[in-house]
């Protein structure tokens, strides 16, 4: 496999909580870099630090040291180097969630083209654009239908077509295929390696699902807040 | 695209509900605002109806609403002679209770002088009395329609127009009579009281009283050259209109006027409180979905709109429910309520405020989630 660009560069990051006798290190010095067309498993038990590397990398948890570069752009370096960190999500990051976790009050479709209309498209472009995504996700004849009445699966490439909405090359899954089962979690996993590679984006997923594992490009164990393995 | 609408069509029926039940608060807050009114209103009516610019009461008395009050009847000759009064009236009140149709009338009688102050503004329907005796106006909730008749005290009256809005501080309906009528119904005795009074010595004969003697004035007449003109006869008092409101104000209704004050004032908290509850719990329902938004770029500005919008449409269609629903019940209350657009446009106000503090503490809780709660874990 040929590696692209680096989207994700990790250098020295490190998290921990709390001062003294109660100080607890979520994560220590962890160097990691993924590159575009690359799907990457994070694995560990459960306190290993996976959602928390995971939180850095999206922007939503501060580092206490350390280095995060996004796309090219150093985003950390000691201190957040961007003020507007959800414009940075909106525009660079995409989230898939275990619990699918659509807006309960949007169709399928506008659950989709919501991210489109916060980043700032038209209302029809946004609407034809997640027209086209739940389509290519083959779900485009549920696209009127709310998140309660959509099955497991279908509720899960919606929020994969949300994730992917504006087109973000950093993609990151939080135990993606928690929720399906086995025959689903393959297609799940093949379309998110379909994605990566026509959208030369990258995946990074926290996953305990060993079903999947042979989909991975990379497994990275965590261990204590170190990485274990690569 | 308007999250805050869609989310409320998502649950319309729930929002619905919860804005009748808003609704239904709102009818109570502004029917004791219209009952607190309606009392002011009701209380004054009857000082307001003789239109006139002084009172003459009995000396040391603050008459005749506030106090008894009994002078001479010829007063009103004295005063209509002093100069700057243009007119002056002689006027009796009195509460008595009268049969009709099957139930027991309590009404406030007013005897008047036809063509001099004390009798109604306006009447209603019919005419004004045109004979001098055994005629009346009724206050349309007496019940009483045109041709009616009814008997008060020892003579039977017929009903020869209707007024509306006058009745006494308690909110009994006025009748309005001849002096004559009147003074007769205060003072004659049933027959065989009558007879005992007679047989124990008495003629019968006292001087006609009034309870007051009202005056209205020349134009450019001075109320308090003439008010302290009349106090120099040591056996009358007077006061001006200005002062007889505010006496019956102050007096008649002043306890009541703060009680309702008070219960307006504790169900006006409890309203907010509710609506700060409904507004607040509605937004700490919506943390995951908010959490969710934050977390895929939604910025602050968007998630203040979603609460606050949806609190603005609480509280709007809450008090839109509510006065809807007063309007439609408000004439089948015992009292007046009276409800004036400047009350709406408080109240308005008020909810207004309500619901952008209540709102201000889901923004507040809203913006202190944290975008990874919408990861778990």
């Amino acid at each position: 496999m040929t590696l692209g660009d680096i989207l994700v560069n990790v250098q020295g990051v490190a998290k921990h909580y709390g001062e003294g006798e109660t100080r607890v290190d979520a994560l220590r010095s962890i160097d990691l870099r993924v590159h575009a067309g690359e799907v990457i498993a994070l694995l560990g038990p459960s306190g290993s630090g996976k959602t928390t590397l995971l939180n850095v990398i999206g922007c939503i948890l501060a580092p206490t040291a350390g280095r995060v570069e996004l796309d090219g752009d150093a985003v950390f370096d000691g201190i957040w180097l961007r003020s507007d960190l959800r414009r940075l999500r909106l525009d660079k990051i995409g989230f898939i969630f275990q619990a699918h976790n659509l807006l309960p009050f949007l169709t399928a479709e506008e659950n989709v083209s919501v991210v489109l209309d916060l980043a700032g498209w038209s209302a029809a472009k946004g609407r034809a654009r997640a027209r086209e995504l739940l389509d290519y996700l083959e779900v485009g004849h549920r696209a009127k239908v709310k998140p309660a009445l959509l099955s497991g699966g279908e509720a899960q490439r919606v929020a994969i077509a949300r994730a992917l909405a504006n087109r973000p090359r950093i993609i990151l899954a939080d135990e993606p295929t928690a929720a399906l089962d086995s025959g689903r979690a393959q297609l799940v996993m093949d379309l998110l390696r379909k994605l990566a590679t026509e959208q030369e984006a990258c995946i990074i997923a926290v996953t305990h699902d060993e079903k999947i594992f042979d989909r991975f490009d990379r497994l990275i164990h965590l261990r204590d807040g170190r990485l274990a393995d690569a | 695209m308007n999250l805050a609408i869609k989310d409320i069509r998502h649950g319309l029926f729930r929002f619905v509900l919860t804005c009748f039940g808003l609704g239904l608060l709102m009818t109570v807050v502004l029917a004791m605002i219209g009952i607190y009114n309606g009392l002011v209103a009701d209380a004054l009516a009857v000082v307001k109806a003789p239109a006139a610019d002084i009172w003459v009461v009995e000396a040391g008395t603050q008459g005749p609403f506030a106090e008894a009050s009994s002078i001479p009847a010829d007063t009103r000759d004295a005063v209509a002679r002093m100069p700057g009064v243009a007119e002056a009236g002689a006027i009796t009140y009195q509460t008595i209770e009268a049969a009709h149709a099957g139930q027991t009338l309590r009404l406030y009688v007013i005897g008047f002088e036809p063509g001099r102050p004390g009798g109604p503004q306006r009447i209603a329907e019919g005419r004004g009395l045109g004979t001098s005796h055994f005629e009346l106006l009724a206050d349309r909730k007496t019940g009483l329609v045109l041709g009616d008749t009814i008997r008060l005290g020892r003579n039977r009256f017929s009903v020869a127009g209707l007024v509306e809005d006058a009745m006494n501080s308690v909110g009994d309906p006025a009748v309005y009579v001849t002096l004559a009528d009147a003074l007769t119904l205060q003072t004659a005795l049933d027959p065989a009281a009558a007879r005992v009074q007679v047989a124990r010595g008495d003629q019968g004969i006292r001087p006609a009283t009034v309870a007051a003697v009202i005056a209205r004035l020349e134009p450019g007449a001075d109320v308090a050259l003439l008010t302290a003109t009349v106090r120099q006869w040591k056996h009358l008092a007077a006061l001006s209109q200005t002062e007889q409101e505010d006496l019956l104000l102050a007096s008649v209704v002043d306890r009541a006027r703060r009680q309702i004050g008070l219960f307006l004032g504790i169900l006006l908290s409890v309203s907010a409180v509710v609506i700060a509850l409904i507004i607040y719990t509605m937004t700490m329902e919506k943390l995951k979905q908010i959490a969710t938004l934050k977390l895929i770029g939604a910025p602050d500005r968007t998630i203040v709109a979603l609460i606050v919008q949806q609190a603005m449409l609480l509280g709007a269609s809450g008090l839109g429910i509510g006065l809807a629903l007063i309007l439609l019940v408000k004439d089948n209350f015992p009292r007046r309520v009276v409800l004036e657009p400047f009350n709406a446009l408080v109240l308005t106000g008020i909810i207004l405020v309500v619901c952008l503090v209540a709102s201000g503490l889901g923004v507040r809780a809203a913006l202190k989630v944290d975008p990874a709660t919408a990861l778990g874990g």
